[in-house]
């Protein structure tokens, strides 16, 4: 059981990208993209805790701690996985307005007969 | 100050886009982009004299050594790069102002000019930087603004063509940043040097080997290595010709750049590689690269898709070089990074005047375009020399030195497969000559070029596409000094 979040790691990673492959609708794939990317976050995260330690206290009563540099790590990710999100949402926004359409299938449906007309 | 210099190179960038954002002018704009973008391009000059006179510079962010702070690493392939980063940031500018103001409507104009400064800096960050993490938090910064610089293209494939970029880009930086958690699970550093020295010597080592799979992913998606190279198309296609400009002629070599930082400077010197066959994968995708892509070119119905597909087979070029790995193709690699960006750079500044002009680059739009702009064809004929690799210009000399890299090696079929590629470019260029000076020009076309600003511009890369083949110091001398870093051990 040592591997335990390991293997949680790796189903989040791999269910993240199926749905961003797999599913047509711009916003269920941006849902996938992002759990994937918390993926990371846990594969980080995981190893860097050390069970009933605590902060990175410089004083005598505190023997063990947690390693704090991958959680300034992934506080920096979170913040770029955040910004992703929101952009990402923002293009589906604008595409939405363009297209009358978030289904991937219909958008490129949409250029194929402009194409054809033209 | 002279001695923040390595910081500066990110920071004036990066600070300039905030600014651009509160002027928003989009005169103000272009000013203060074009002065970041010069500033930035005289830096990166500095910095690489003082790489030749004096060695590696190393700069401590915030004062913290390294490892432990995040250190700032001008070697002479870092330096190499900014150069080209810097250069072709401060080339496209004064086109820009023109350029821009027809593509991009008013009130987002100050935007464009934001996110262009963002990338910049981006670009120079993951250059710059020896930390890993850091490489991905810059490698963002440069990939957030290029997907809002394609979207500001004109009509809404650029959006689709964005979006698409977006969920593939970020695919690429998570797989980056699970292969680089691997390295510092196993060496509990993110300092390349440090990393390197930590991986020295072990043997084989399964998280390392699931670091270098993810990280080789990763970037393949970053710099469109085929098969990762779907998304590029449709990018270049449809964003803003600006944009085109500057990320076929940087963005997907930088990526390639921290592949060979990877490759050569942090896993080759641990034995956990033994055995695995990077060097051929490469080879053969690469060599899929180079047939596929130059063929596909040959049948685009557009002049700008024509040429996206044409940077995925020249990327092919570059990354032949790093699978074959001895001197000779590893100059050839580096040297076709500079000469490739330079050549892709003319090409796509003239086709961005086309677009001022014409609006339109199918191939069925450009007859008689020999005829309406004749400078401009003659420099696309140029700079498709270039491409095709003609003696006396920039792309002959690199494609030079990787028929000799892969001859030293006694790979004959890699000789053959150099020249095929480069008689297929002979046919895609061959089109654009058919179609500018054979085809008869619509009745009534009058000889119409784009303004001075950006004609300017557009000669000096033509012109650089050829001096760069005739004297080579810059591309080959430098590419020469970068291989034998790489080859050293990175001392």
């Amino acid at each position: 059981m040592g591997h335990y979040s390991y293997f949680v790691t790796i189903f989040l990673m791999v269910a993240g990208l199926y749905v961003t492959i797999a599913r047509g609708n711009l916003v269920k794939k941006l849902v996938g993209l992002s759990i994937c990317q918390t993926s990371v976050y846990l594969l980080y995260l995981a190893p860097g805790k050390l069970i009933g330690a605590t902060a990175p206290i410089v004083a005598p009563q505190y023997a063990t701690y947690s390693n704090p540099l991958p959680h300034v790590l992934i506080l920096t990710a979170i913040v770029v996985g955040v910004a992703t999100l929101a952009l990402g949402l923002a293009l589906v926004v604008r595409i939405r307005e363009a297209y009358g359409s978030i289904e991937e299938d219909q958008i490129l449906a949409e250029d194929g007969r402009r194409d054809a007309a033209a | 100050m002279l001695e923040h210099l390595p910081a500066l190179q990110v920071v004036v960038p990066l600070m300039s886009a905030p600014l651009i954002v509160l002027l928003r002018r989009p005169g103000a704009a272009w000013l203060v982009s074009t002065l970041a973008s010069f500033a930035a391009f005289a830096i990166a000059v500095a910095l690489a004299l003082r790489v030749a006179a004096t060695g590696t510079v190393s700069y401590a962010m915030g004062s913290w050594p390294p490892p432990w702070g995040i250190e700032y690493r001008v070697d002479a392939l870092s330096a190499f790069m900014l150069v080209l980063v810097a250069g072709v940031a401060a080339l496209v500018m004064p086109y820009a102002r023109r350029s821009v103001a027809a593509e991009v409507p008013e009130r987002q104009v100050y935007l464009f000019y934001a996110m262009y400064c963002l990338c910049v800096a981006g670009l120079l960050g993951m250059t710059i930087t020896g930390d890993l993490f850091n490489v991905f938090v810059f490698l963002e910064i440069s990939s957030l603004s290029t997907y809002v610089l394609i979207a500001l293209g004109r009509g809404r494939r650029a959006l689709l063509a964005a979006f698409q970029y977006l969920i593939v880009g970020t695919i690429g930086a998570t797989f980056y940043v699970i292969g680089i958690g691997l390295l510092y699970l196993v060496t509990g550093s993110l300092n390349f040097v440090d990393v390197a020295q930590r991986l020295s010597g072990v043997g084989e080592l399964r998280p390392v080997l699931a670091a270098l799979a993810f990280i080789t992913v990763g970037l393949g998606l970053k710099l469109a290595l085929f098969p990762l190279h779907q998304w590029l198309p449709n990018a270049y296609a449809y964003a803003p010709s600006v944009v085109t400009t500057f990320l076929a002629a940087t963005a997907t070599k930088v990526s390639v750049y921290v592949l060979v930082r990877f490759y050569f400077l942090v896993f080759a010197p641990s034995q956990a590689l033994e055995g695995v066959p990077v060097g051929a994968v490469l080879v053969a995708l690469s060599a899929a690269a180079i047939l596929a892509m130059s063929l596909v070119a040959v049948f685009q119905p557009d002049l700008k898709r024509m040429f996206a597909y044409s940077s995925v087979a020249q990327i092919g070029y570059i990354t032949l070089g790093l699978g074959v790995a001895n001197e000779s193709a590893l100059t050839g690699s580096l040297a076709h990074l500079v000469n490739h960006g330079v050549t892709k750079c003319a090409l796509f500044l003239l086709v961005g005047g086309i677009v001022l002009r014409g609006g339109d680059t199918s191939f069925a739009s450009l007859a008689g375009l020999g005829r309406r702009m004749p400078w401009t064809s003659f420099g696309i004929v140029i700079a498709g020399l270039s491409l095709i690799g003609v003696p006396a210009t920039a792309g002959f000399t690199s494609k030079w030195y990787l028929i000799a890299g892969a001859a030293e090696q006694g790979s004959w079929w890699i000789v053959a497969l150099l020249v095929a590629g480069s008689l297929i470019a002979v046919a895609y260029v061959w089109r654009f000559v058919e179609v500018a000076y054979l085809a008869p020009a619509p009745a009534g076309a009058a000889v119409h070029e784009p303004p001075w600003s950006m004609r300017i511009p557009q000669a000096v890369a033509v012109a650089l596409c050829v001096v760069l083949g005739l004297f080579t110091a810059f591309n080959v001398g430098y590419a020469r000094r970068a291989v034998d870093l790489l080859l050293g051990g990175g001392q």
